[in-house]
């Protein structure tokens, strides 16, 4: 299946937790913030949102900026 | 000199710096440190899926300095929300520079997406500091909606022109009641101590300090002039006059 991640297809096997998908990409869950279907993911509720075909995900960072 | 209050939160330092634009992270880091300043502001951008790229937070002491996400290169006001909101989750502060751009050459602020994205934001509970045209009324609005702070722009972002409408940053800051930062323009030290003479409570500034040839310094200066000026502000300049007034006594000259 394939989902929108940060405006690129990107192929899952299955429908997985944000968690997960932040593992696939290893990538830290403490220094972003996740967006699902236009809302944001709360970080408690990361092992408990799941992504399935479709979906539409970002995930943003801090980066340098004024 | 007093501190810096916003929103109920204290900062020592009335210079605020930006993270983008530096040489390196490393130079970046010890910039902040000759600066002084105790909130930097960040950008909220896409992770780089396809690489690990080196963590900017690895570069800022959080226990010391506190982050400020801003909502740079959003045109709507949805999308400065959007982008809030994510800062907000990313950051764990509801604190957000609120940027809704209304043009890209000159990146002037829109004024009607950032009155309703503030008014979205304060209602959500954030502590909203817009970025801002140098207009009275506009940061009259901004503050009757809510915002913590106004940020008026001294001159176009990155442009180094200085303060453009000394006279309109005077007059905010006589109306205002809420802080008032002034927020892009500076090009050199004296910018800032003008900004700050002129009644600012505070200066925002990244392109003069990250581009500077030597960044360090700069901030340095930048520390020093926000300093120096805040004090001629409390001190209370001489009234400006045509014809010289003489500094020594005029009897007692020799050979009159």
């Amino acid at each position: 299946m394939t989902i929108k991640l940060n405006g690129d297809p990107h192929e899952i096997p299955q429908p997985l937790s944000v968690s997960a998908l932040l593992a696939d990409l290893s990538i830290d869950p403490r220094r972003v913030a996740v967006e699902h279907n236009l809302t944001v993911v709360k970080k408690a509720a990361y092992d408990s949102a799941m992504v399935g075909d479709g979906d539409e995900v970002e995930i943003v960072n801090f980066v340098g900026g004024g | 000199m007093s501190d810096l209050v916003i929103a109920g939160r204290t900062f020592r330092s009335r210079l605020i710096v930006g993270t983008g634009k530096y040489p390196s992270h490393a130079i970046m880091k010890a910039a902040h440190e000759a600066s002084g300043a105790d909130m930097v502001t960040v950008a909220v951008r896409r992770v780089d899926i396809s690489r690990q790229t080196e963590s900017l937070l690895d570069y800022i002491d959080t226990a010391k300095i506190f982050l400020l996400p801003n909502t740079a290169a959003c045109y709507t006001a949805e999308d400065a929300i959007r982008t809030a909101r994510l800062g907000r989750e990313a950051g764990m502060s509801n604190w957000v520079k609120l940027e809704v751009i209304g043009d890209e050459q000159t990146l002037f602020p829109d004024n009607e997406g950032l009155l309703t994205a503030t008014r979205v934001l304060v209602e959500e509970g954030f502590i909203v500091l817009p970025y801002t045209n140098d207009d009275p009324v506009m940061c009259r609005k901004l503050a009757e909606a809510g915002a913590a702070a106004v940020m008026p722009l001294g001159a176009p972002i990155g442009s180094g022109l200085g303060i453009q409408n000394p006279n309109n940053i005077r007059i905010i800051r006589e109306q205002a009641k809420v802080p008032v930062i002034v927020d892009a323009g500076v090009g050199t030290a004296s910018d800032a101590a003008v900004a700050m003479e002129l009644g600012a409570d505070g200066v925002l500034m990244n392109t003069a300090i990250a581009g500077a040839t030597d960044p360090v310094a700069m901030a340095r200066a930048m520390k020093l002039a926000v300093e120096a000026g805040r004090l001629a502000y409390l001190a209370g300049r001489i009234p400006r006059k045509s014809y010289a007034t003489a500094s020594s006594p005029l009897h007692g000259v020799v050979g009159s």
